[in-house]
């Protein structure tokens, strides 16, 4: 026992350095997100009230990116991966940003899995998915009490087969607002 | 899917005779010596004609088990129904080893019905077993099932399971990613299916309280997932859960005072024991990983579970009261071995097993934990949810067939399987009920 014991505590090390590390490599992308929070606060107030913006109504290049960002709401996920693409990094920003910007809004991330493997384990694998967004809102300025997670594991595919096409479009997060 | 807008329709429809999945029994693979049995079909004396064959029923039962071959009623070359009329050279001549008979007895214009059955072996030219069942014209199917379990025993020495019932689950997709479930309850064989609980959300995981009166279940109608409790009979329920996060997994303690759980309240998912007279919840396991699928050992004093705190599902177990950390693993082997509990010698763990990485077949398999030695039982792709029945004599289990999902049954030792098919919607995570008296 007590060397399982030690076993784990190893392993929980090498877990945490591992996570540390990746917290470290993602270090360098909030200066950049930062940079965009600037640019993102000017657009969003503006967003705000459109007709003040330009005068003209005209939309900026950046609002436009904005807006179709945030039509975006399905993110999928690799197999028994739980981080979102990084492809979704940016779309992911916006939701964010939104967020950050309209404290009132409420958001529903709602996390599903493919059918392989148990039930239950789905059930969370669905929650890790959706809490990794969540985690992610947070630290680019959304409030934790603007976000609700629900996973619902494989019990609500989005193509209810058994094809590796399928499982594509099974393993996902939407984002619904409230 | 935009959940928060779909109207919840929520029915409660316990005793309903609405729509639901039609099962019936298909024995897909038997053994090769089953031991051969007479069932004289029963002599029906007093009026009228009745909707049930008792002697089918029988013959169903221990046909599908695997155990037993029946003579075909066309070859018999008498039809005794009562004891005076045997001839064991009758049934030695066709090289039966068993003989049943019966007689049902039911007064005209009357809902009730005496149903007489004696049983014999054939080479020692004896009577093992006999007796008088009453009951209503509607308890008919319970009747034949409990002489099956009475002939089960007299041969193999294991109290037959025949009179137990399931749970499952049956989802029918309406449109796009909106589906309709139910929550059904029917014979071990799937007849007499009836909806206990309906809903537009998912319901998950039904588990047998320990007397076979209440089932706990987790219901999403709110929109999350909480935990339930239901008397059968009565269809009367509370909602035993309302934790952050997932709220899942019930499993009654074979004592019945407590129910242990799975919640994500703090974080990642965790084992929890709520005492279900107190309220009071005990937490289990403090893992940053998942950890979910509880189990009972028999005698109540620990768990196994799953884990993924190594990186892959692997099997777990804790003593109640243990530290947290003072876990032990039971499963080395597998890349992924997940939903165990152990059959009632302690010793053989029942589980889903996924062999290696590069083989994504999930099937059910058993594990000795004390010779290491690992039978898998089934060949197929998606197997879960497995379930033993109360006798220990076969498994049921989830799987995927022509695409839809169905409830298969595999004996204990791999011989002998069944399968459940349903008429409509994927049908899912069987439990198989304790003893029923």
């Amino acid at each position: 026992m007590g060397n399982q014991y030690n076993q784990f505590l190893k392993i929980s090390l090498l877990v945490i350095s591992v996570v540390t590390l990746a917290a470290c490599s993602s270090t360098s992308e909030p200066e950049e997100v930062i940079e965009d929070n600037q640019a993102a606060s000017s657009s969003s107030s503006n967003s705000a009230s459109p007709s003040a913006s330009s005068g003209s109504g005209q939309l900026t290049q950046e609002e436009i990116r904005a807006q179709n960002a945030l039509r975006e709401t399905v993110f999928y996920f690799d197999f028994d991966v739980a981080e979102f693409k990084p492809a979704d990094r940016d779309t992911l920003t916006y939701h964010a940003r939104d967020l950050a910007a309209n404290p009132g809004k409420r958001v529903r991330l709602e996390g599903h899995a493919d059918e392989r493997g148990t039930r239950e384990y789905n059930l969370a694998l669905g929650e890790r998915r959706a809490n990794g967004i969540m985690n992610y809102f947070i630290v680019n300025g959304a409030s934790r009490s603007q976000i609700e997670v629900v996973s619902y594991g494989e019990e609500q595919p989005a193509q209810n087969s058994s094809s590796e096409q399928a499982y594509t479009q099974n393993r996902r997060v939407e984002v619904v607002n409230r | 899917m935009n959940t928060r807008t779909s109207i919840c329709i929520f029915l409660l429809s316990f005793l309903s005779l609405s729509a639901k999945a039609e099962l019936s029994i298909q024995i897909t693979q038997g053994i090769d010596n089953p031991i051969p049995i007479a069932v004289v079909p029963f002599a029906l004396e007093g009026a009228g004609v009745l909707s049930e064959d008792v002697a089918g029923i029988v013959i169903n039962d221990l046909e599908q088990v695997g155990e037993f071959l029946s003579l075909s009623r066309s070859n018999m070359l008498s039809m005794p129904s009562e004891e005076r009329e045997v001839f064991y050279r009758d049934w030695r001549i066709l090289a039966q080893d068993y003989l049943l008979v019966g007689k049902i007895n039911r007064a005209s214009g009357s809902q009730l019905v005496q149903v007489q059955y004696e049983f014999f072996d054939v080479n020692r030219e004896l009577k093992l077993a006999g007796e008088i069942l009453t009951g209503s014209v509607a308890q008919l199917r319970d009747i034949g099932h409990a002489i099956a379990n009475v002939v089960f025993e007299e041969v193999t020495g294991i109290p037959g399971a025949f009179t137990s019932q399931i749970l499952y689950v049956v989802s029918e997709q309406v449109q796009g990613d909106e589906y309709n479930f139910r929550l059904e309850k029917a014979d071990y064989d799937g007849a007499r299916a009836q909806a206990l609980l309906e809903s537009r959300e998912p319901i998950m995981s039904p588990s047998w309280s320990p007397n076979g009166q209440d089932v706990a279940y987790v219901s999403f109608e709110t929109d999350l997932p909480r935990i339930y409790i239901q008397n059968i009979a009565t269809g009367q329920r509370r909602q035993i859960t309302n934790y952050p996060n997932i709220n899942s997994s019930p499993v009654w303690s074979p004592d019945a005072t407590k129910l242990a759980m799975v919640l994500s309240k703090d974080g990642s998912p965790d084992i929890y024991v709520q005492d279900l007279n107190t309220n009071q919840l005990m937490r289990v396991t403090d893992h940053p990983a998942i950890d979910t699928e509880p189990s009972w050992s028999s005698d109540g004093r620990s768990i196994v579970f799953m884990s993924d705190r190594t990186g892959q599902p692997q099997i777990y177990q804790i003593e109640l009261g243990a530290p947290s950390y003072n876990v032990e693993r039971l499963t080395y082997d597998c890349f992924q071995c997940m939903k165990a509990r152990f059959l009632p010698d302690g010793v053989n763990l029942v589980h889903v097993r996924r062999e290696a990485r590069q083989s994504p077949n999930y099937q059910i398999a058993i594990l000795n934990i004390e010779t290491l030695r690992v039978i898998t039982l089934t060949n197929t792709s998606l197997d879960e949810s497995p379930s033993v029945a109360p006798n220990g004599s076969m498994i049921m289990y989830a799987t995927k067939f022509n695409g839809r999902g169905v409830l298969d049954a595999v004996s204990i030792d791999g011989r002998v399987k069944f399968r459940l098919p349903s008429s409509q919607g994927d049908v899912r995570e069987p439990a198989w009920s304790p003893f029923l008296n």
